[in-house]
């Protein structure tokens, strides 16, 4: 599965788990707009940690916090291929 | 000796700018108009000498009632929104309380008292009367079933609250936290005493709504924990104000969000503060850099701090003055120092927090005992026994996971699916959100010490 359905079925996955109405997303989704708080962002970050081995947020020495859906998944992206 | 003077008359004398004052998403009231008028009708006398429930469920009624009834009521129980009734019965019930003052007569609280109903702010001209050194009453954060009350006065909340400087414009405050917590609490005081604007936040309304109101007021100065400012961060409406004084604190501030704070606000003052309800504001850190300088333990000044068996503690007028209800336990050690129960390291010349004693979790600004949940997971018939740990995280700090033994380890892969659905489902029922765990792993066996407790480490 690649980097961006994982991270999509994960936050599905997380958004069903927590009773929350998930809005569509698309590349543009701004993740605050989701309908996902900050409990299901940090469950959403540690499953993907699970499934793809990494943290992109401990792991880069560049901090900063995405916005988007597609800030998100380029993240995991970024940080699988370095 | 004269009286401390009250909240309402602190208030008053600091309201310079006759538009300042108290702002939600669904009403405002200038703090001239707040510590002159009342909520209550004519009813307040009713209230003086006793120990009275701040029962309001909007924050904006609560301020107004705190605001009114300090100086007048012996006591105010100030309890956070999120109680369950049950917990609130037990506040009603430890520290005493004569009345609950509520806006919503529909509320249960779990406990049957007389309710006066506020009703909207309105003029007065009857005089405030004598002032008693009101008791402030909070409950401790994340203490597992009875909660822990412990008991403050409005000079020591105030202890760490700088007057405005002369000529001084004043600030406009906003914070995430509700002002019946602590750190909200102390955002409150300060901006209520010094004549700032103040905007806060129901539960419910939408972090871009509140932010639009922070962009239309020009908000100055931002509070809230870590958790709220990654948050906040990963909106693009973070773009939308630019806040000269950032202050985190309820959380360790890590590199992490001290730098992405540093990146989005580049103008700002970034400040993270260690406090605490039992502790009070013990200090503050401005170097931006997490953690503090170890030379702050050899300072003089209002705040004491040691460092025993690696845990930090303080001694100062702003710490609570003792728990309600609870003789039996003691708020300090003999030298009047309050353990914070929070483990620092010295590495070089600066401290570092390294988590919390005693295993407390803290999810996002919340803390968690992992006792409360196991005995939750234990309840399930098919478990045998469980380890509830923090796993750390980036955007809650901690989050909970637990490892459950099941009296038949040998259960079917299938069987195991099903039984972590009940568990969940147990959990979700009894327990809040943020305690819920998320991730279960089946384990073949758990360590036991000697003592046969079960081995956390």
């Amino acid at each position: 599965m690649s980097i961006r359905l994982t991270v999509l079925s994960v936050m599905e996955e997380v958004a069903a788990e927590q009773e929350k109405k998930l809005a569509p997303l698309s590349d543009g989704s701004v993740l605050a707009e989701s309908g996902l708080d900050s409990l299901c962002f940090a469950i959403i970050v540690a499953r993907l940690e699970d499934r793809l081995g990494v943290d992109p947020f401990t792991m880069s020495d560049e901090i900063y916090f995405p916005v988007t859906l597609a800030d998100f998944v380029a993240l995991y992206e970024n940080v699988a291929a370095a | 000796m004269s009286p401390q003077p009250d909240l309402a008359r602190l208030t008053g004398a600091a309201a310079t700018q006759a538009d300042a004052g108290l702002r939600c998403g669904a009403g405002a009231a200038s703090w001239r108009d707040a510590a002159r008028g009342t909520i209550l009708r004519g009813r307040r006398s009713e209230l003086a000498g006793k120990s009275v429930l701040i029962g309001a469920s909007s924050q904006f009624a609560a301020a107004l009632t705190l605001l009114e009834l300090d100086g007048v009521a012996s006591r105010m129980v100030i309890t956070p929104p999120d109680f369950t009734s049950e917990r609130v019965a037990s506040a009603i019930s430890q520290s005493q309380v004569d009345a609950i003052v509520c806006d919503d007569d529909s509320l249960d609280f779990g406990a049957v008292r007389p309710r006066y109903v506020i009703s909207a702010l309105s003029p007065e001209d009857a005089p405030r009367g004598e002032t008693v050194a009101t008791e402030w009453v909070l409950p401790t954060s994340g203490t597992t079933g009875a909660p822990k009350l412990v008991a403050h006065r409005l000079g020591g909340l105030l202890g760490a609250v700088r007057p405005r400087a002369a000529g001084e414009k004043a600030p406009v405050w906003s914070t995430f936290y509700d002002i019946r917590r602590y750190g909200g609490m102390q955002i409150f005081l300060r901006a209520a005493t010094s004549g700032a604007t103040l905007l806060v936040t129901e539960s419910g309304e939408p972090l871009a709504d509140h932010v639009s109101r922070m962009a239309e007021a020009g908000v100055t100065h931002l509070s809230g924990t870590p958790s709220h400012w990654r948050r906040l961060l990963m909106s693009p409406d973070a773009a939308r104000i630019s806040p000269r004084y950032v202050r985190l604190s309820g959380e360790i501030a890590d590199r992490a969000i001290l730098e992405a704070v540093k990146v989005v606000y580049p103008n700002a003052t970034i400040v993270h503060a260690y406090a605490s309800t039992e502790a009070g504001v013990g200090f503050e850190v401005t170097d931006g850099l997490e953690g503090f300088p170890a030379s702050y333990l050899d300072r003089l000044g209002e705040v004491e701090m040691r460092v025993v068996d690696g845990s930090l503690r303080l001694r100062s007028r702003r710490t609570a003055q003792r728990y309600i209800g609870r003789d039996d336990l003691s708020l300090s050690d003999s030298d009047g120092f309050v353990d914070t129960d929070d483990l620092v390291e010295r590495v070089g010349d600066r401290y570092f927090f390294k988590g919390r004693r005693a295993g407390t979790i803290n999810v996002g600004g919340l803390k968690v005992h992992p006792e409360e949940v196991e005995q939750v997971i234990n309840m399930h018939e098919a478990v045998r026994m469980s380890l509830v740990r923090a796993r750390r995280n980036p955007i809650t700090g901690d989050l909970i996971v637990a490892q459950v033994m099941l009296k038949d380890v040998e259960a079917p892969a299938e069987r195991k699916r099903a039984l972590k659905v009940e568990i969940l489902a147990n959990c979700r029922t009894r327990l809040d959100r943020h305690k819920t765990p998320t991730a279960i792993d089946f384990v073949p066996a758990l360590a036991i010490s000697a003592g046969g407790k079960i081995l956390r480490g």
